[in-house]
């Protein structure tokens, strides 16, 4: 299929680009970027060339929306295999395409753990049959136990592009410091979730007034930042590329901040529900409020944004964290930590960075597009002349009411049930091809 | 005035009317208790369920007497030798006992926010007994009944609650309560067993005991539990009585015609001196029995009071 995407706010991170133009994309590929392309090869020698004698395009008006390389989530829980019943790598690819990611990097706590050649390739398998392009990140130790390292190497060659301790944070230093150096042999990232487990046992939300009123076990702040310190300490004893996920705290990002500007490699990330709501999301024992790291406070909030403005945090991902609802649907002490992200991140950063001014679109698709892809090595995340025609087309303006019951994902645990947002993903295409938006809508468009 | 509620889940939500109400209507209830026949028909046909998640005689005991007394029909469920521990979710449990007719639940659970959650599955009333760390709201009131039986009043008292803090829901019930009425609360135990941020509340914090207890008009014992030793909390039982243990010697510095108050179960000789207990300024056991009359009034209040807006 060939398409001209025409007239959009074409925005490329990777490339400082921010201007109306026109995008064509063909045989899976773009073909060019640029202002007033033909929409078919009869005309000049130009257009001619352009085409390759393909004939002609269909033609999408896209005035009024932003047109932007598809967007990445380094950061998600496909639950499978083991957990079908939350999810499975095919639900949760349709719910990225729904939300306008193109791509997304599967966590290794699967049942069994993603800790060997076998996992890492049934992932990748599977993701191959996808609507998005899936890619997955191999446990840092055997079993997410914490005990042994995993075979990284093996796993690499499979087609890990990372390895984690997502979920199960390795509390061994000196085993989390062998990982980091056996790591860098094969230049992957180390995604760490921080988390001095502890100080952490039994809890489920930030420890401060509010968990004091509710009577609710702590899970402290500095229980996350100490393991940040630890990693980065290590990372720079060890020399690897260190990304920290989902920081949560103040604390945390000056952390980040402090790394940085003493040279050691380390990156990070936070999510949407991290910018967007506090600790007080659970004073009606909100179980879809529960996630691990817990919600923080306002000033966490503002310094969150803080990092992401000034470029202390890298990236935003979403820690999509599908489950059941006899998984929720019980008391909070005993629910599962965890909630729903890929359809609800791109409204959210919309509505809570973009439009109150803490990032502009450039800077905030950057966080989901360039800077994930630049952490991970993978060649993704532009929008330029011969790259995949991995592309997402937003429309800034949109108002929508987030409904879980429309979500593609199995998961519907959203604690953003029946938030009123602005900003809606129109259409994703990946490789050339619509996964997510109607072509009817965009035939319309054309006609006018 | 009616009470214009489905459940009873806590006091921090609750008015300084809507206690002083189910204090009223407790007052008038405690002299059914001191009757030759204790038995009323108020009730008459409702079935009231204890669903008890956690161990506990009092608080059950208590709720039963008073459910039979007002002649309802009860019936009691508990960790033991029920679907409970064949694995069957909270909600079915919930749902399966109301589709039996349950007019009402006493809930006490260890996860805080199960009665909420409770509330929210049943269309029929909750009163939380319990839960987990949270709140306590029956014994909040019965401390209060004692209290304002013994001193006439709530207003302006300074009421001194001492011990494990952070795991008690008999404080947060109380701290609510008590400064809603007027009450002036002081909350002292080891900085291990004070909660994150407790300073917010509407309490005054302390850790040195003998200054805690300068000039109050009620001291409420809480019971330490020797567990929290494992984790830390406390070096020693020792160490733990000779600093925040209620001798008569401390009592010195209080009010000449202090109360002291203990929820029960006690550590003798840990928290508080057996000559405490027993003495002449403990109200131990009128807390008990004001304990039925407040659980009386409440499910008179939420089933028996005309206007029920959650079971109408």
């Amino acid at each position: 299929m060939w398409a001209l995407l025409k007239g959009g706010r074409v925005v490329d991170p990777s490339r400082g680009l921010d201007e109306i133009a026109d995008v064509l994309i063909g045989g899976g590929r773009v073909v060019s970027v640029g202002p007033s392309l033909p929409a078919s090869d009869q005309g000049t020698q130009a257009s001619r060339s352009m085409y390759e004698g393909s004939g002609e395009a269909r033609v999408y008006d896209c005035t009024g929306l932003i047109v932007c390389p598809g967007l990445i989530d380094m950061h998600v829980h496909l639950r499978e295999p083991g957990f079908e019943h939350k999810e499975t790598i095919a639900s949760g690819a349709r719910a990225a395409a729904a939300g306008g990611f193109t791509a997304v990097v599967a966590m290794p706590n699967t049942r069994p753990a993603a800790d060997n050649r076998a996992v890492i390739e049934y992932v990748v398998e599977r993701g191959r049959r996808a609507a998005v392009n899936v890619f997955t990140a191999g446990a840092a130790t055997k079993g997410n136990e914490g005990a042994e390292m995993a075979e990284i190497g093996d796993m690499v060659e499979a087609g890990a592009v990372a390895v984690s301790d997502d979920g199960f944070p390795v509390q061994s230093a000196d085993l989390m410091r062998r990982v980091m150096e056996y790591a860098g042999m094969f230049d992957i990232p180390v995604l760490a979730h921080c988390e001095d487990q502890s100080m952490t046992r039994d809890g489920v939300m930030n420890e401060g007034i509010t968990s004091t009123i509710l009577g609710l076990r702590p899970w402290p702040r500095q229980a996350e930042e100490i393991m940040i310190w630890r990693n980065i300490l290590l990372a720079d004893l060890a020399g690897c590329a260190l990304h920290i996920q989902h920081v949560t705290t103040a604390g945390g990002v000056d952390a980040v901040r402090w790394a940085k500007s003493r040279g050691i490699r380390v990156t990070c990330e936070t999510c949407p529900q991290y910018f967007s709501l506090t600790d007080e999301a659970l004073t009606s024992f909100n179980t879809n409020a529960k996630c691990c790291p817990p919600l923080r406070t306002q000033a966490d909030v503002e310094a969150i944004k803080q990092g992401l403005a000034d470029g202390t945090i890298d990236v935003i991902a979403t820690d999509h964290a599908p489950h059941a609802q006899e998984d929720k649907d019980v008391e909070l002490q005993y629910a599962a930590f965890g909630m729903v992200g890929l359809e609800t991140a791109v409204p959210l950063v919309m509505t809570n960075l973009v439009k109150p001014g803490v990032l502009s679109f450039a800077d905030a698709l950057s966080k989901m597009t360039a800077a994930p892809a630049r952490v991970l090595g993978l060649d993704s995340g532009k929008l330029a002349e011969g790259a995949s025609a991995d592309i997402t087309i937003i429309d800034p303006e949109a108002d929508l009411v987030v409904r879980s019951s429309e979500f593609r994902s199995m998961g519907r645990n959203t604690p953003f049930e029946g938030f009123e947002l602005t900003g809606a993903v129109v259409a994703t295409i990946v490789q050339g091809e619509f996964r997510h938006g109607s072509l009817k809508c965009a035939e319309a468009r054309a006609k006018v | 005035m009616q009470l214009r509620r489905k459940d009873i889940l806590g006091l921090q939500e609750m008015s300084a009317e809507e206690i002083g109400l189910i204090l009223d209507t407790a007052e008038s209830y405690k002299e059914i208790l001191s009757r030759p026949v204790k038995k009323v028909p108020i009730l008459r046909g409702k079935s009231i369920c204890t669903l008890f998640y956690e161990n506990s005689t009092r608080t059950r005991c208590s709720f039963e007497l008073a459910a039979k007394i007002m002649s309802a029909d009860t019936t009691s469920v508990s960790t033991g030798g029920s679907s409970i521990q064949k694995g069957e979710s909270f909600k079915d449990t919930l749902l399966t006992l109301e589709a039996m007719g349950t007019d009402l639940f006493v809930i006490r659970h260890s996860a805080a926010g199960a009665p909420h959650f409770a509330a929210r599955v049943v269309k029929c009333s909750v009163v939380n007994a319990g839960d987990g760390m949270h709140e306590h709201p029956t014994q909040g009131l019965l401390d209060m009944l004692t209290i304002r039986e013994n001193k006439g009043r709530l207003e302006g008292l300074k009421v001194l609650i001492v011990g494990d803090i952070m795991h008690s829901r008999v404080a947060r019930s109380n701290l609510w309560g008590l400064s809603k009425m007027g009450a002036e609360v002081r909350l002292c135990g080891p900085g291990t067993l004070l909660p994150a941020e407790v300073e917010k509340l509407p309490v005054r914090v302390f850790t040195d005991l003998d200054s805690a207890i300068e000039g109050v008009h009620v001291v409420n014992v809480l019971r330490i539990q020797i567990e929290r030793m494992d984790r830390g909390f406390f070096p020693s039982i020792r160490e733990y009585s000779t600093l925040f243990g209620i001798t008569k010697a401390r009592l010195q510095r209080a009010n000449s015609d202090v109360l002291v108050m203990h929820p029960g179960p006690m550590n003798r000789g840990i928290e508080i001196t057996p000559e405490v207990a027993d003495g002449e300024f403990a109200v131990i056991t009128d807390q008990v029995t004001n304990g039925v009359a407040v659980r009386m009034a409440l499910l008179y209040l939420l089933l028996g009071g005309g206007t029920n807006v959650g079971t109408a």
